[in-house]
């Protein structure tokens, strides 16, 4: 279980996160929507442990443990996963190369066997054939000349072979277009089971089609202010952020 | 984005590690008094018994080095060296020629052991029941201080008439083979290290391949630098003849001292006919501390010269260690198709500088060049790349591709590229990218949050930085290089 409470958050000495709550169970899909500016990247990475996201109060346990204490590899290690927006290129590491280095550093800090290379293809093989991805995307560079949604399936990739406990989608949608949408949230789709909690953010309701959430939620200037069912995205698709005292257009 | 401070002090702290060759041993050694005259040179010619042409030619290249200046054209700076005060020769005492390992100094052998270098012949030597097949494909070449010590599967490769012996052995042995060829790569006149080093070189590795002949193993020399106040200068000489295939690896450590040690070596090769010569050096001379105390300068003249048609010399160099490296290693390419490459990993870090490249000459018709240079550069280390492609007017149909990418961790680094390309041939086509990109914190992070730490990391991204190189090195020397790429950033090497 992930608790967040009264989560207060800066960047470059600006106050951006002022008290967030939520709580989500295993297996719970739980949505964050809001306007631009709202906090929503922040919480993402101030829950994945990015250098320059200063928590200035609140508190964060997982599972029993203090999050907030762990450097960002330990968390990884302990299962939280972060689908980034903006996946980034590393020229010359290969796929497989990139994703061999991470499950293994899991692996140790977990105290289990590091994977041999025949047991790793093996289990690359598995995954990519589930998710119905090609071989080759596995010899190119970390999302080095990828399309925007080549790079949104290899995170997806990255997440079906590390088998987080808790998985934080940022902006999946973005530079995706509707097949590719769909595409990806069947992926994600595939990954939803009772021990695994995801917290997808988005700025339009059009991801939720396809992921259905459990709850929704609304951030707005750093706070959560309104929780509800997946209703509550239709809801919001109707009458923008207006109610929460934000104008779009502005 | 730029770098976090957090993340430069991160990558500082893990990028300022021990050098662990940085031991000496306590050998006893023959030393020359300090200085450099004339004395000095016959000294060293009658320590190793030359005939009078190699005295000759020490002398002739002695009188020239007289007139000459340091170059002063690189992008390095060091305070003036005081030739005077340095040994010319030092060699492990010994009182005769060591016929086998086992005559070796054991001290000697143990250092070559911690060093990691596998003179494992010797076991075959004492007929250690099955050795024969754990024995490494690699024939070994140690020089100590400035005398060859040892050599391994001689005996293998004297049955096909290959020579790999110390080159003051192959005067002796071979004269007219060293006479023929010493110098007429780089002549006595080039420069002034070059220069220097043929007045006084002590030893080095020799190397010959007959016509047709493939030769089955790598062959290796490992230098290493004992003495205080000693320069090095050796000198190695490979000629592959017609049709003959050769590849070889240079190491290099030395101890840990604080003052500054001189390594002004010269190599040479020569490929005939259709030969092929791969040259690989993995250079880990101490770099000096953090501060910039002690380090070796690391100033050497290598070339090639592809003096037969469609033959080929392939450097290929991982450049971690030494506190100045001024090194640009050459193809003169002659021969009508012949081909020359150049693929260099340079690695400098806390106050390290390198300023380092190749020249390629080409002189002979459809003569093809490629240059692939990697540079990283941490901590307040600078770096240059400067290079030469040179096509001359017979050269009909040259290529060139040259590519020169710079890598930087942190901001008080810094990478330049001097490329410089003269055509007199309008049919020729020279090709020149140059990129400069830093390690983001977007790449840290996301590899962080993979559960991959910042070491791991950086040594990954590195890595795949130098990934076109790397592939070039032998296989028994990849993975050790990829290895010595991560920990000179990150782990015990500094």
């Amino acid at each position: 279980m992930i608790e967040i409470k009264n989560l207060h958050a800066k960047v470059d000495g600006k106050d951006i996160l002022k008290g967030v709550d939520l709580t989500i169970r295993p297996g719970e899909v739980h949505a964050i929507m809001g306007p631009n500016g709202a906090g929503k990247s922040t919480l993402s990475y101030v829950l994945a442990g990015r250098d320059g996201y200063e928590v200035t109060d609140g508190s964060v346990t997982y599972y029993g443990k203090d999050l907030l204490a762990m450097e960002p590899e330990e968390r990884a290690a302990e299962g939280v996963f972060l689908a980034f927006q903006y996946p980034v290129e590393i020229p010359g590491v290969a796929n497989t190369t990139f994703l061999k280095t991470a499950i293994n550093a899991i692996r140790k800090h977990r105290g289990e066997k590091e994977l041999d290379a025949m047991q790793f293809l093996k289990l690359l093989r598995e995954k990519t054939k589930a998710l119905g991805m090609s071989d080759e995307m596995l010899k190119r560079a970390v999302n080095v000349g990828f399309s925007g949604g080549e790079k949104k399936r290899n995170e997806t990739l990255q997440m079906a072979v590390l088998e987080p406990k808790f998985a934080i989608l940022d902006e999946t949608d973005s530079g995706l277009d509707i097949d590719a949408l769909k595409i990806v949230a069947e992926g994600v789709n595939a990954l939803r089971s009772p021990e695994r909690s995801m917290l997808v953010i988005t700025h339009y309701q059009r991801l939720l089609d396809y992921i259905v959430p459990d709850y929704v939620h609304v951030l707005a200037a750093g706070r959560v202010v309104k929780s509800g069912g997946k209703d509550l995205a239709l809801e919001l698709e109707k009458n923008g952020y207006r109610d929460f005292g934000v104008d779009e257009a502005a | 984005m730029a770098a976090q401070p957090e993340t430069i002090d991160q990558v500082r702290a893990v990028t300022e590690q021990k050098y662990k060759y940085g031991f000496t041993t306590d050998i006893e050694s023959d030393v020359a008094p300090k200085g450099l005259n004339e004395d000095i040179v016959r000294f060293i010619s009658a320590k190793k018994n030359e005939p009078e042409w190699l005295l000759e030619w020490r002398l002739r290249a002695y009188r020239v080095w007289l007139t000459m200046e340091e170059p002063e054209w690189a992008a390095v700076q060091f305070p003036p060296i005081d030739y005077q005060d340095a040994h010319y020769y030092a060699a492990p005492k010994q009182k005769v020629r060591p016929k086998s390992l086992d005559e070796v100094d054991p001290e000697l052998l143990a250092t070559y052991a911690k060093l990691g270098i596998p003179l494992r012949e010797q076991e075959i030597l004492a007929g250690v029941e099955g050795s024969e097949n754990k024995s490494p494909a690699i024939a070994v070449d140690a020089v100590f201080d400035s005398v060859s010590v040892a050599t391994t599967f001689k005996a293998k490769l004297e049955e096909m008439g290959i020579i790999f012996c110390a080159i003051s052995e192959a005067v002796q042995k071979h004269p007219d083979l060293v006479k023929k060829y010493l110098g007429s790569v780089v002549p006595y006149t080039d420069n002034y290290y070059a220069t220097l080093n043929c007045a006084v070189f002590t030893d080095g590795s020799f190397v010959y391949i007959p016509k047709g002949v493939r030769c089955p193993m790598e062959l290796s020399t490992y230098f290493r630098i004992n003495q205080a106040n000693t320069g090095q200068f050796e000198r190695t000489l490979i000629i592959a003849d017609e049709g003959s295939y050769v590849s070889y690896l240079e190491g290099c450590t030395a101890p840990q001292r604080d003052e500054n040690q001189l390594h002004a070596a010269v190599v040479e090769l020569v490929a005939l006919d259709d030969a092929t010569i791969k040259y690989s050096t993995v250079q880990n001379w101490y770099p000096g501390n953090a501060e910039g105390v002690g380090g070796i300068y690391n100033f050497v003249t290598k070339r090639g010269a592809c003096r037969g048609k469609n033959s080929k010399i392939s450097w290929t160099q991982v450049e971690t260690g030494s506190a100045i490296t001024w090194k640009y290693p050459s193809c003169i390419l002659q021969g009508d198709n012949s081909v020359g490459e150049f693929y260099s990993v340079a690695i400098t870090n806390n106050r390290q500088q390198a300023d380092t490249g190749t020249k390629m000459i080409h002189i002979g018709k459809n003569t093809r060049s490629t240059i692939v240079s990697k540079g990283i550069s941490a901590g307040k280390a600078q770096q240059t790349y400067r290079g030469l492609v040179k096509i001359l007017p017979k050269a009909e149909g040259a290529r060139n591709h040259t590519q020169c990418d710079s890598l930087l961790i942190g901001d008080q680094c810094g990478a330049h590229t001097v490329p410089y390309i003269e055509s007199r041939n309008r049919s020729a086509r020279i090709e020149h990218e140059a990129t400069t990109a830093k390690i983001s914190d977007d790449q840290l992070f996301y590899c962080r949050q993979r559960g991959i730490s910042e070491e791991d990391a950086v040594s990954l991204i590195v890595n795949g930085f130098c990934k076109e190189v790397l592939k070039e090195l032998p296989m028994e020397f990849a993975v050790e290089a990829q290895k010595l790429v991560g920990i000179s950033l990150e782990g015990s090497v500094g």
